[in-house]
This record gives structure tokens, C-alpha cells and sequence, in this order.
């Protein structure tokens, strides 16, 4: 059964349409991303699956369960990491999971999630004492000892120093080796390459693009070619690179060809196809 | 109940942490008490036949519970409103009502060592008599309690950020301390505060306190103040009703 399953889903805020149907699958123990630019409709969507805003039309089951009607017994089996952090500053960081522990029947160790996120030298110091990554990583604490089988995570790394990023990726690639679904969105797109099993592309409310990383890429199938003649820079788009090669090759009679570049359209150029 | 206790626990820590909030809400009725009980506890009001200290330890009590159960209440939820730590509780299975009710009983337990201590002083510092109407001084600190802090739940829908909480909050309890006599006695204000004073709550609360504590009355002997902080809780429970929130403003 999916974790997440979410069939023509639309919220309108007045006359905007934050999100304007959509649909997609989260099978159990994925990792998988949402993606877009800022506004396209990514908190909005995972705040809906959360429980935190009621849709305007549309289906969704989360963990079997409509988030408009999750009761108690959902909430024992999420974990949620909301855009902002939200800590109480003089608790340490052991009581912070601890307190949060204590609202969960079924629950980790705690010293077992300090050492998951990384804290174990600061498990005693004061949340305020935390930086802007600790306090992240703590906030992902939060939302793992409840021992969740899905877990939201909404940006879980704006803001972060590339090192501070690299540890929080081996934390969620940690999670998923443990089984959980995740659900994360990102407007990072070697976060999503880097982390995803599967990425929906979000423009102004809608899915432009779904499927594995990978797939993304292929799926846009011009190769870019670049090379000199006469000096001039010569840049050409094709979808039969090879074939291409062939006759450059034939053109330049064997020669070498001054600045030869063939280069597969990466993720990024998907993207930035995609959203702009 | 065991996530109750479990609740009731952290926010007891979390009050005592917050070095700032234990001061202004917890200490600071308790400082002015001694600061004023020096300055004039040991004159004598003719219009209430008992010492200055007597009607200001009654008075202090009023703005205890005005501190603890409406002031600190209401900025500590507001700033947690904002800061997004209530929307995140509400993603635990903790249900929402255990979380207020733990909130509260924290709150009602600072306010009772705060009134104990104010007695405490009294009684050694000020040779004030501890109230001999306990059942009495019992009931009107609960309902003091009670219709406060609901107070203090309801002002949190009005208050729209964590930066301006304490700077609204603290406008309206402060002149509305000093306006109800907590301080000093109303009786001798001029007219337009007089009636000022003769709506707030906490002119009423003080009065109902002072009846138990200096003049042994019980604590149904003046139904009107008691129907009047009645009120007062009633609009804030409805206030809370319709406009607490859980989740920060839309940024």
C-alpha cells in the first residue's frame, strides 16, 4: 500500500489557485521529492498532507488515513519537520527530545536520536545556544523519536553551509536505509538528485515533471553538441548525438575538432527548463 | 493523565528556565510587596481600620494572579504561537486540550507558591495574620485563577506578534494593576479613574480578596464582584474559543 497517495488535490486561497490538481504515489520506505522554486505550491502541499490546512477538492490518503480526519492514532506514526524551526531555547537538547519523547507511546531512545542527528557532544547544551545547522538537526531529532514510519521534511536544509548540508543528507539516507517514507521538498536540486528516489517538478501549482532523478534527464532528450568552426563557437541541439558526431567527424575529415564539448542536458537544465 | 503529569512536568521547567518571564511574573508582585510594604506597610488606612501592609499583601495577591495567569500566560503562548512551537506540537499525537491543561496547571501552581510566598512574607516581615477564612482565600484564588487565565488565553488572538506580545500585554495589565488598587486604595482616586475602576476585573478580584483576608467575610458575601470577574472570564473563555490559533501568522 502507498504511504502517500494524492488524486486531483487543489487549495485555493480566494480567487489564487496555490495548487491546481495534482496527483501522485509514495510507495512505503521511498524517498521522495518535491521539487520547485519558491511559490510553486510545495508548502502548501505538504502542509495539506500534514493536517495543518484543509484541501479544496481533490483525494488524499495519508498512511491510509484523510490528514482532515487524522486523530491520534495517525499522528503516533508521522514525523514532521516544518519549514521554520520551532524550539523551545532553554530546554538542552536531550530534555527537547525528551519532552517531545514523552507524547509518542511508541518511542526511541533518546540518546539513540542524539547520536542519529549527530548531537552527542552538544546533547546538554541549551537549544540557544545551538547553530542555525544543530538546531535543524535537532529539529529532525524531534520529528524521529516518535519512531515514525513517514516523515515530512519542508526544506530541511535552507540555509546551510555546504558541510552542514553534506552531514544532513547522510542523516536522511540514514533514515531511509532504516525503512522510513520520507516526503521531502526542496528547491535544491542536488538535494533531491543527491537524496530522491523519485522527484514531482512543481510550477505554479501544477507537476511539470515526475519520475526517478535519472529519468528526468533522459526524458528531455536534446544533447547539447559544441565545438569551433572557423573560430566561431558552434552550439547545436540534438536528439541523435551520435549520429551527429558521425558526420561532424566526416565534415572535419578525421581532423580534430577545436573545442569539442557533447554534453547530456543534467538535471539543472531539466529544471530550469521546467520552471522558468 | 500520565501525559498530563508528563506536560505539567516540562512546562514547570520551561517556566523556570525562562529567567526573564519567572522575574516579571513570578517575582517581580512578590519585590514590590517588600519595596512598598517598607515604604508605607506601616501606616495606617483609616477607611479599611487595618495597617497599609494588610491591604497591600491582598493587593499584591491581585497582581499576582493578573502577572502569572494573564500576563505570563498569555505572552509565553503568543511567543510560542509565533515561533511555531505550538503548530509543531500539534503534529504530535499529544491532543491539543492536554497540552492547554498542562499549560494551565503549571500556571495555577506558580501562582499558588507566588501567593504562599506573599503570605510568608507578610506574616514574618510585616506581622500580617495569615487569612483565617482558608476555605474562603482558597476558592477566590482558584476563581482568580481560573477566569485570568482565561483572560490570558483569550488577549492571545489579539496579539499578533512574539516581538509586540509583551509590549500589548503588558500596556494593558500594568495600568489596569495600578487603576484597580492592588497598590493603593481605589477609594481615594479621582472620579473618572473610579470608573475606570469599577469595570475591571481586577478591582473586583482585589476586592474580593480583601473581603476574606481583612475582614474574615466568606467568600459569597459580595456577589457582585464575584459575578463581574465571572464575566470578565466568561468574555475571555469566549475570546479563546474563537480566536486562539496554533499556527504563527502567514509570513
Amino acid at each position: 500500500m502507498s504511504a502517500v497517495s494524492v488524486r486531483g488535490l487543489r487549495k485555493s486561497y480566494g480567487s489564487t489557485e496555490a495548487v491546481r490538481g495534482i496527483d501522485f504515489e509514495i510507495p512505503t520506505g521511498e524517498v521522495f521529492g518535491l521539487l520547485g522554486p519558491n511559490g510553486a505550491g510545495k508548502t502548501t502541499t505538504i502542509e495539506i498532507l500534514e493536517g495543518y490546512r484543509e484541501r479544496s477538492a481533490g483525494e488524499v490518503e495519508v498512511l491510509g488515513v484523510d490528514p482532515q480526519r487524522g486523530g491520534r492514532a495517525w499522528r503516533e506514526r508521522l514525523g514532521v519537520v516544518l519549514q521554520s524551526s520551532s524550539l523551545y531555547p532553554n530546554l538542552t537538547v536531550r530534555e527537547s527530545m525528551r519532552t517531545f519523547g514523552g507524547y509518542y507511546q511508541r518511542r526511541r531512545d533518546v540518546d539513540e536520536v542524539v547520536e542519529l542527528v549527530g548531537l552527542n557532544e552538544k546533547a546538554d547544551a541549551r537549544v540557544r545556544t545551538l547553530s542555525g545547522g544543530q538546531k535543524r538537526r535537532l529539529d529532525l531529532g524531534l520529528a524521529l523519536v516518535g519512531d515514525p514510519e513517514l516523515i515530512f521534511l519542508d526544506e530541511p536544509t535552507t540555509g546551510f553551509d555546504p558541510g552542514a548540508r553534506r552531514s544532513a543528507w547522510e542523516m536522511i539516507r540514514n533514515l531511509r536505509s532504516l525503512g522510513t517514507t520520507i516526503l521531502l521538498t526542496t528547491h535544491y536540486l542536488d538535494e533531491a538528485e543527491q537524496l530522491a528516489d523519485r522527484v514531482a517538478v512543481l510550477r505554479n501549482g501544477e507537476i511539470v515533471r515526475e519520475g526517478k532523478p535519472s529519468e528526468l534527464t533522459s526524458a528531455s532528450a536534446l544533447t547539447e553538441i559544441r565545438f569551433r568552426r572557423n573560430g566561431d563557437v558552434v552550439v547545436e541541439h540534438t536528439p541523435e548525438p551520435t549520429q551527429r558526431l558521425h558526420e561532424l567527424i566526416h565534415e572535419f575529415g578525421g581532423a580534430e575538432i577545436d573545442g569539442l564539448e557533447v554534453r547530456r542536458p543534467t538535471l539543472e537544465d531539466v529544471y530550469l527548463e521546467l520552471t522558468e | 493523565m500520565t501525559l498530563w503529569l508528563h506536560e505539567f512536568r516540562v512546562e514547570q521547567l520551561l517556566f523556570w528556565r525562562n529567567r526573564e518571564a519567572a522575574f516579571f511574573t513570578f517575582l517581580l508582585p512578590v519585590i514590590f510587596f517588600l519595596i512598598f510594604g517598607s515604604v508605607y506597610g506601616d501606616d495606617f488606612i483609616k477607611r479599611e481600620g487595618v495597617k497599609a501592609s494588610w491591604f497591600l499583601e491582598a493587593g499584591m495577591i491581585g497582581y499576582g494572579v493578573a502577572a502569572t495567569c494573564f500576563a505570563g500566560l498569555g505572552i509565553s503562548l503568543v511567543v510560542r504561537r509565533e515561533s511555531g512551537v505550538l503548530k509543531r506540537i500539534r503534529s504530535t499525537p499529544l491532543p491539543p486540550a492536554i497540552y492547554i491543561l498542562g499549560v494551565l496547571g503549571s500556571t495555577f501552581v506558580v501562582f499558588l507558591i507566588e501567593a504562599a510566598l506573599i503570605i510568608t512574607i507578610g506574616r514574618f516581615l510585616f506581622s500580617v495574620p495569615v487569612p483565617t477564612e482558608v476555605l474562603s482565600f482558597l476558592v477566590v484564588l482558584a476563581l482568580g485563577a481560573l477566569c485570568f487565565a482565561a483572560m490570558g488565553l483569550g488577549i492571545t488572538g489579539f496579539v499578533r506578534s512574539a516581538e509586540g506580545s509583551s509590549a500589548v500585554i503588558n500596556a494593558v495589565y500594568l495600568p489596569m494593576a495600578i487603576i484597580s488598587g492592588t497598590f493603593f486604595t481605589p477609594k481615594d482616586y479621582p472620579g473618572f479613574l473610579k470608573g475606570i475602576a469599577t469595570v475591571l476585573p481586577l478591582t473586583h478580584y482585589t476586592e474580593l480578596i480583601r473581603n476574606v483576608m481583612l475582614r474574615h467575610e466568606q467568600f459569597w458575601s459580595d456577589p457582585v464582584s464575584i459575578a463581574v470577574v465571572l464575566a470578565w472570564g466568561a468574555v475571555g473563555a469566549i475570546a479563546a474559543a474563537r480566536r486562539f490559533r496554533w499556527q504563527p501568522r502567514e509570513a
